[in-house]
């Protein structure tokens, strides 16, 4: 059941990889001539990228004069089925394992055999991995439902439904590895297929370089994960988490030489995985990347860049709990960064206008919420928010892409509102997603982001205050963001008529996921708040995750005005909202003229890019242009092949010049040798 | 004073240093190259009759008149070279002669 679980979106992904493959065929017999009306396409990209500077589905439309693949509905059912079939089989699974206690650890066949590393394909599953496969199969096959309305117009279905599905396989390798090598190859799969679908439409400009961005960003944090890999090959001398659990008590106090620096080895190891989770969760100075991002279709965002690959590195760190749990200094890290991740994100959503990096931006900013809980120690809390957090955002994230459907591929918030009228069903459910986000009593997200406060209320952890409050006023922001994007769009008056007369709600495909993602939002909560947050943890969760001892019983035992806080703030955070978008609409422009430099400042947020671009991007190119122009260009061609030919050419030239032409030059020559023979024999060698 | 062997070589070495200077200092025709050849024959043979009468060997001048008759023969040759390169060049100026210019 597990095989089949994660082996039927692989097989999806090659069926419908073949599709693609034989269409392509198809349309370009042989292989290598590019149809005329492809190059009209990239320059209809490049206008439209040119004239509308948010137009950020643009690529959509312009593909819509090219014939969709043949076979493309069969790549949709295909694809889509296995995943329904693999979603059933998870919540089974689920049950399985959660309440039966029938853990499962299957080998498949050996990888590697190298001396002391021995590592085997295996599938891990515990309740962790039960809970993560039940959430990437469930939002994946909603996606797949959805992208089979939201892409009817795209004449490339076929690759992008093999994608999507290969992503899943690639998250399910992920969370069902028995060791971090395979852990490494299912992150490092998920990165590829964000790589791919973020690119997806690739004749937009703007599209690859969101792709570039987000895969470079990502090979930092990996950068830092192989190494903490490494360490713990170096350390423990195997790179599984058995045998990494069993030996890791006893490595407190050890110390490992890193650049001549005695680090701690447990802190250090935990810092260098942590790294890699930065970079795949897009926290705080790795971030730069997930809102680019948003440049890939609006179902790749839902599950990718909301529901599962982002909270890939809060897994990597619940899975690898026994190891944080022993390193406090790395937990506090993971408390600090969280909770800034959480503010800085949150206070960036205020102001953006682009629907989907709004949605984004809180994204970004949940995770934050998902590590403050990491850094606290209670693991399952944490596990407790991606998993409401993945339903509830893939479901803004599809609502949101339902908008742009019916504003026909329009982004901006501005130019909406008064969309109520036209679209209820979308209002309605983003209402749900929004409420469930913000935290609204009896949600989905008032259990888990509730949870998440208190523990770090209750933590021990030095940064604790610091990501309590945090969190807290996160909380507020985030009920003001959340508002000010609903009320915009679809409330107050139309402002762009002709775009509002043409808005319609979206076909079927598209509405029945984010109906059962609405539903989902409210379920997820109550029903297991006990299992994940409460005195059930211990027997749900088991062995797969070491919480920290006593946080589930502290956070029952906290004061009560602690509880109704982060309510408290998403009721101000409405009510701020309502005034200043629907009561009184000219207090946020005041407000914004009033403090240029802090508007200016969220807008950009923080400036990072342009940072990061004075810091890394502008030197990185210096160099490289450095290394090309001198470092090639003049030295290693200069002294090597150019060089050299240049030299043998002057030395010909120069003996060339011997060759006059004129006798008496030659008869010269001649008697200098005569003579200088002689000599020779006179009072060298022939004078002995 | 007696007339030795040094003198006989000494006109000899000075009729060869002559001729070999006669073929690469100068720079206006062949006519010359052929007669310094010429030279440096004649020294050859000074040479050899010198030795030939002091050591008392015929054969020295016996050779000389064989290489007399050669001498006669190659420039004989060269001569005839001369007068069809001049017929289908134009000129015998050893300046012109550059044909071999790489």
């Amino acid at each position: 059941m597990i095989q089949a679980i994660v082996f039927l979106p692989l097989i999806g992904a090659i069926l419908a990889g073949l599709i693609s493959i034989f269409g392509a065929h198809a349309r370009n017999p042989s292989g290598d001539t590019v149809e005329h009306h492809d190059d009209a396409h990239g320059a209809d990209a490049y206008a439209s990228a040119a004239h509308d500077d948010h137009a950020d589905d643009h690529g959509h439309d312009d593909h819509a004069i090219e014939p969709p693949a043949a076979g493309s509905r069969a790549a949709e059912l295909i694809t889509t089925g296995l995943l329904f079939v693999s979603a059933g089989l998870s919540w089974v699974v689920l049950v399985d394992v959660g309440f039966m206690h029938h853990d499962a650890r299957i080998a498949l066949f050996p990888w590697i055999t190298s001396g002391d590393l021995q590592v085997a394909w295996s599938l891990r599953v515990d309740t962790l991995t039960a809970v993560m496969l039940v959430v990437v199969n469930t939002i994946s096959s909603l996606v797949h439902l959805y992208s089979i309305g939201y892409m009817d117009e795209d004449p490339y279905r076929p690759r992008f439904f093999s994608y999507l599905s290969l992503f899943t396989f690639a998250m399910l390798m992920l969370v069902t590895s028995d060791n971090l090598v395979q852990l490494f190859f299912g992150w490092e799969g998920v990165g590829l297929m964000s790589y791919l679908l973020i690119g997806f439409w690739y004749l937009k400009p703007s599209a690859n370089a969101a792709a570039i961005k987000a895969f470079i960003v990502n090979r930092v944090g990996d950068f830092g994960f192989a190494l903490g890999i490494f360490a713990i090959f170096a350390l423990i001398g195997s790179t599984d988490f058995e045998t990494i659990f069993a030996g890791a008590p006893g490595l407190t106090g050890k110390t490992i030489d890193f650049f001549g620096w005695h680090a701690d080895a447990l802190t250090l190891t935990c810092l260098l995985l942590f790294m890699g989770a930065m970079g795949k969760s897009a926290q705080f100075l790795l971030h730069t990347w997930l809102p680019d991002a948003m440049e890939g279709p609006t179902p790749v965002s839902a599950l990718i860049h909301a529901a599962t690959m982002v909270t890939a590195g809060v897994f990597m760190v619940a899975r690898l709990s026994p190891l944080f749990e022993l390193a406090p200094d790395a937990q506090a890290f993971v408390m600090f960064i969280g909770a800034t991740t959480a503010i800085f994100a949150a206070t960036i959503g205020l102001v953006q206008n682009d629907i989907k990096r709004i949605v984004a931006y809180s994204t970004c900013s949940q995770l934050g919420y998902m590590f403050v809980a990491m850094g606290a120690g209670a693991y399952s809390v944490g596990m407790f928010h991606l998993f409401t957090h993945a339903f509830f955002k893939a479901l803004l994230f599809l609502g949101s892409g339902s908008v742009i459907y019916a504003m026909h591929h329009e982004q901006d918030i501005r130019n909406m509102g008064g969309l109520w009228r036209k679209i209820p069903y979308t209002l309605t459910v983003m209402v749900i997603g929004t409420l469930a986000l913000t935290g609204f009593p009896l949600t989905a997200g008032y259990f888990s982001k509730d949870a998440i406060i208190e523990s770090a209320f209750v933590s021990h952890n030095p940064f604790a205050l610091y990501g309590f409050l945090m969190t807290v006023i996160a909380a507020g922001l985030t009920s003001f963001y959340s508002w000010r994007l609903i009320f915009k769009t679809f409330f107050g008056e139309p402002h762009d008529q002709a775009h509002y007369e043409a808005a319609h709600e979206a076909p079927l495909w598209m509405l029945i996921p984010i109906g059962i993602l609405a539903a989902g939002s409210i379920l997820a909560g109550l029903p297991f708040k006990e299992l994940f947050a409460g005195n059930s943890v211990d027997e749900f969760f088991r062995e797969s995750v070491k919480m920290h001892p006593h946080i589930i019983e502290d956070m029952e035992n906290i004061p009560m005005w602690i509880k109704y806080l982060p309510t408290l703030m998403m009721a101000l955070g409405w009510y701020v909202s309502y005034v200043f978008y629907i009561r009184r609409p000219y207090l946020p422009v005041d407000l914004a003229n009033s403090q240029p430099l802090l508007y200016k400042f969220l807008l950009n947020k923080w400036y990072f890019d342009e940072l990061y671009d004075l810091i890394f991007v502008r030197p990185t190119k210096w160099l490289g242009r450095f290394l090309w122009k001198v470092g090639d260009g003049k030295i290693i061609d200069g002294f090597g092949p150019d060089g050299v030919s240049a030299w043998v050419l002057d030395v010909t030239r120069n003996v060339v010049k011997l060759q006059t032409g004129y006798l008496y030059h030659y008869a010269f020559a001649m008697l200098i040798g005569v003579a200088g023979l002689i000599t020779w024999f006179m009072f060298g060698l022939g004078g002995q | 004073m007696t007339i030795g062997l040094g003198h006989y070589l000494a006109v000899g070495a000075i009729l060869f240093t002559l001729g070999i200077l006669g073929i690469f200092l100068n720079r206006k025709n062949i006519i010359v190259i052929l007669m310094s050849i010429e030279l440096i024959l004649l020294a050859v043979n000074i040479n050899l009759v010198a030795f030939s009468t002091f050591l008392g060997d015929i054969v020295g001048q016996v050779f000389a008149l064989l290489v007399l008759t050669v001498a006669a023969a190659e420039t004989a040759i060269g001569l005839a070279v001369l007068v069809v390169y001049y017929r289908n060049r134009g000129s015998i100026a050893v300046e012109d002669v550059n044909l071999m210019k790489g």
